[in-house]
């Protein structure tokens, strides 16, 4: 993973919907008078909500709110990998690449990834898509996984993950969770333990 | 609880307080802990992990600088906790943390302007191993534009944040951090910008390793070929403790000593970086005017033609001015000089400040420099601490972060003072309604006023003194009346009486009748900031180091040496006498400046009563004995307060502060590049800001 910065291109301004704003006034008065700053990793979340990404002036407008200068809001935005600092498609794959995953064919995933959408962080010309690798998101017993938008996409193979972004492209429906058929991580086919009293 | 914790430190037991850190107590016991991001002025990081120490029966080494011994458990025998610092454990420890450290580090010490002068170097002969085990590649950092002072080589950080601690705590600009985590880690300025501060160059002092290095020195010099002599800094009022570092007889950098008292370990960005100021616009044999231009003359000729000019019938049309950069014996060759042959023009007063000589409390910064840290209260009138004094103001800071103040408030023009106050107002007149404020001033134990020469140079600078004076409170153990110069000139000056005699002209009166003729000798000592263009009828003679207004007006120059060229005494504001010392010799012809006036004196047929410079010395501590006791701020000792300045009625106008540019401020920093650079900089970034 390379140094991470501020995106090269950055819109004008960044404003907060009204009700965005209002929320991030509530979140502000969970803390003591003095401490506002605390609320700074939920207020530059909501914005990357709202927005899909954090811009500069996301960044300088929750430093304004919780009266911080803006490199100590900048010096959080760069440290969870989870804020992306440069615009991101309107489907955000983040495919998992540690060693469990690795082992059950995230490389063949992002074989995929490269064919249908790009290198990692670039945007797909449409605007559908863009992918990066991150570390372990905790879905191990489902092997390969990616996550887009907020749902995890488990037990993948070359062939579903293809067609889940074909489906994701053409606007159809899809299931998330397991791809495999499975519930969950339940075993695959029949149970192997705790058979007995299982019906 | 007791204040007195046992700890049994290799083998010996001791009994230190509670409070202290586990590397305190260490030391305290004699034992050499390395370290890279703990520093006694900042935060506690314990981010380097170089300091580990074993704390036996604990599953790990210890980082020392962040433990403290009142967390220590004793022993399950109950005999106190035993660390110890040089053990087995300790040096592999420490051995892994060097190798860590060096893993990313580049072996780029032959090009490195850190070299010699390393932490890093220094506690790898100590730790580390001699060769690496690390096959993979290593990262490389982008370098950063911090400015025109500091130079990055970011490759080299170890991610001590220092730096970051420093601007942040001490120079209160919040501009620097550091970005990402773990291997990408970096630390940088918000979007790069330069550091704007008035102490940047600390963090070069600061930074354990070569990632941050002085810009204007990189690769002129080492720090083993450099003749190090220490002395005193004149750039501003502070009388900051330096050491001026030379190769032969060329001044390449200078950097800050430590002084509790006055400057802890700080030095300011102007003090540090002014030495290439030192060599350009020198004037460097002296001049004689004529056919209307300045031809390079001999001393003889040069002197005679001062002889010759000067009106010896007539001395009430005789005047001299001593300016910024004048140092005390010379001021007071000149003023002996000029009393004996009967001159009562005389003034060091250059700025026109309403001060008056006599009464040394009524100058002084009578709170001291280290006084601040017991301050509770502090109003600041007519002045803007930072650009005048950068070190006085990080005190200011120091004493606002541990929350000792009640109340900051500022009389005069808003700026960012690194620090939170209340601006009662623009104008001189809101004095005398300070509202809520002045209950603060009278209930606090310790309050401070800060009078500062915006507040002095005006017409009713003295109802401002006097007003400033009643103010105050002043007694036993606290003084709390404090006169913030900028220059230490105008202070050795007042301390000398190097002001108009029985009835003599002051600045304003000299220039004045200089220009309606009533005057038509001038003797300028290091005197450029006055208006020169009223000298015109006058004959002007310039004894000083660099070619400025003063030199630009002047009929005769007589070169003298600038302060890291004579050995010299110097006053700062809190009226501490320090020895400046030789660093080097001036250039070409040029003399130091009390040799000058000496032999001045023997042209004009009134010889002075001194051969050398001790001589002199003796002459001086006779008649001004403040001057004999050295290092010594009089503080609350140095006299009451009565009769301070002059009640009168106080305009309602607001101030004009005395420093514009921070960067360019005297003729040595005028004669700089870097502080050209610096100004240039500083000011476009301010106007880009003040645009946003």
């Amino acid at each position: 993973m390379a140094a991470r910065r501020l995106s090269k291109t950055q819109p004008i301004s960044f404003a907060f919907t009204p009700e965005n704003l209002a929320w991030t006034q509530s979140e502000m008065a969970k803390y003591p008078e003095g401490r506002q700053a605390s609320a700074v990793i939920s207020l530059l979340w909501r914005a990357q909500e709202q927005e899909g990404w954090l811009s500069k002036p996301a960044i300088d407008e929750v430093a304004k709110l919780l009266d911080m200068p803006e490199i100590r809001v900048l010096e959080v935005a760069t440290f969870y990998s989870m804020f992306n600092l440069a615009p991101v498609g309107e489907h955000f794959v983040q495919l998992c690449g540690t060693t469990p995953c690795w082992l059950r064919g995230a490389d063949e995933l992002k074989t995929v990834c490269r064919d249908k959408i790009g290198a990692p962080g670039e945007v797909s010309s449409d605007g559908k898509f863009s992918w990066s690798e991150v570390e372990c998101l905790g879905a191990c017993c489902n092997a390969p996984m990616v996550q887009i938008g907020n749902d995890y996409y488990e037990d993948l193979t070359a062939e579903s993950f293809a067609k889940l972004l074909d489906d994701l492209k053409a606007g159809k429906p899809v299931k998330a969770g397991s791809q495999s058929g499975r519930t969950t991580s339940e075993p695959t086919g029949e149970l192997t333990t705790l058979t007995e009293g299982a019906e | 609880m007791s204040d007195l914790v046992k700890v049994i430190i290799d083998g010996e037991e001791r009994e230190v307080p509670r409070s202290w850190s586990l590397m305190q107590a260490c030391e305290d016991a004699g034992a050499e802990i390395p370290r890279f991001c703990y520093h006694e002025r900042l935060s506690v990081a314990g981010n380097c992990r170089m300091c580990l120490v074993e704390w036996v029966g604990a599953p790990k080494p210890q980082a020392s600088c962040a433990l403290g011994v009142g967390d220590l458990r004793p022993d399950r025998d109950g005999t106190p906790a035993k660390i110890n610092t040089n053990s087995a454990v300790v040096k592999k420890a420490r051995e892994g943390v060097m190798e860590f450290l060096l893993i990313n580090h580049p072996l780029d010490c032959p090009i490195c302007d850190q070299g010699g002068e390393c932490d890093l170097q220094d506690q790898a002969v100590a730790f580390g191993s001699d060769r690496s085990r690390f096959e993979e590649n290593k990262r490389a950092v982008d370098d950063k534009n911090m400015g025109p002072l500091v130079k990055t080589i970011m490759t080299r950080c170890i991610h001590c944040t220092r730096c970051v601690r420093f601007s942040t705590e001490v120079a209160g600009v919040k501009d620097m951090g550091l970005l990402g985590r773990g291997e990408n880690a970096e630390i940088t300025t918000y979007l790069e910008k330069a550091l704007d501060s008035e102490l940047s160059g600390n963090v070069i002092d600061l930074c354990p390793v070569g990632a941050l290095t002085s810009k204007p020195y990189a690769f002129h010099a080492r720090p083993w070929e450099l003749r190090k002599t220490e002395s005193v800094d004149v750039m501003d009022a502070v009388g900051t403790a330096i050491r001026v570092d030379c190769r032969g007889r060329e001044v390449m950098r200078i950097m800050p000593r430590t002084h509790e008292d006055v400057n802890e370990e700080w030095l300011a960005d102007k003090s540090r970086f002014i030495w290439d100021g030192l060599k350009s616009q020198r004037l460097d044999k002296p001049f004689v005017r004529k056919d209307g231009k300045l031809q390079p003359a001999t001393w003889d000729e040069a002197l005679n033609a001062v002889a010759s000019a000067f009106p010896k019938s007539a001395p009430q049309k005789v005047a001299a001015i001593s300016g910024q950069l004048a140092c005390s014996e010379s001021q007071f060759a000149l003023k002996e000089l000029m009393t004996t042959l009967g001159v009562a023009n005389l003034d060091a007063r250059e700025n026109g400040a309403k001060l008056t000589a006599g009464n040394r409390a009524g100058y002084l910064f009578n709170s001291t420099i280290a006084g601040i840290e017991e301050a509770d209260a502090l109003l600041i009138v007519g002045s803007n601490p930072r650009k005048e004094t950068p070190v006085l103001n990080a005190r200011i800071r120091k004493r606002y972060l541990d929350n000792g103040f009640k109340g900051i408030a500022v009389v005069g023009p808003a700026n960012d003072l690194t620090y939170d106050y209340d601006h009662l107002g623009d104008s001189a007149a809101t004095l005398s309604n300070l509202g809520a404020f002045a209950d603060v001033l009278r209930n606090a134990e310790r309050p401070m006023i800060i009078l500062g020469q915006g507040a002095l140079t005006r017409d009713d600078g003295a109802a401002i003194l006097a007003k400033c004076a009643k103010l105050a409170k002043a007694g036993e153990g606290w003084n709390g009346f404090n006169v913030l110069h900028t220059d230490p000139g105008m202070i050795a000056g007042l301390d000398l009486g190097f002001v108009p005699g029985e009835g003599g002209k002051d600045v304003q009166g000299i220039l004045d009748s200089a220009e309606s003729g009533e005057i038509d000798f001038v003797y300028l000592l290091n005197a450029d900031g006055i208006d020169t263009t009223k000298l015109k009828n006058a004959f002007v003679v310039y004894q000083g180091h660099h070619g400025d207004a003063g030199a630009h007006a002047a009929d005769v120059i007589l070169p003298g040496a600038a302060y890291t060229e004579k050995n010299a005494l110097w006053v700062n504001t809190e009226g501490r006498v320090q020895r400046g010392a030789r660093a080097a010799f001036p250039p070409g012809e040029a003399k130091e400046d009390w040799a000058i006036l000496r032999a001045l004196s023997e042209a004009l047929g009134a010889k002075l009563p001194f051969d050398t410079l001790e001589e002199l010395r003796a002459k001086l501590f006779a008649a001004h004995s403040s001057f004999a006791s050295l290092n010594v701020a009089p503080g609350a000792a140095g006299g009451s307060l009565d009769g301070v300045g002059q009640a009168g009625a106080i305009a309602d106008a607001g101030f004009a502060l005395p420093v514009a540019d921070y960067y360019l401020t005297n003729v040595i920093s005028r004669a700089s590049k870097t502080m050209a650079e610096c100004s240039q900089t500083f000011n476009a970034q301010r106007t880009a800001a003040a645009a946003e």
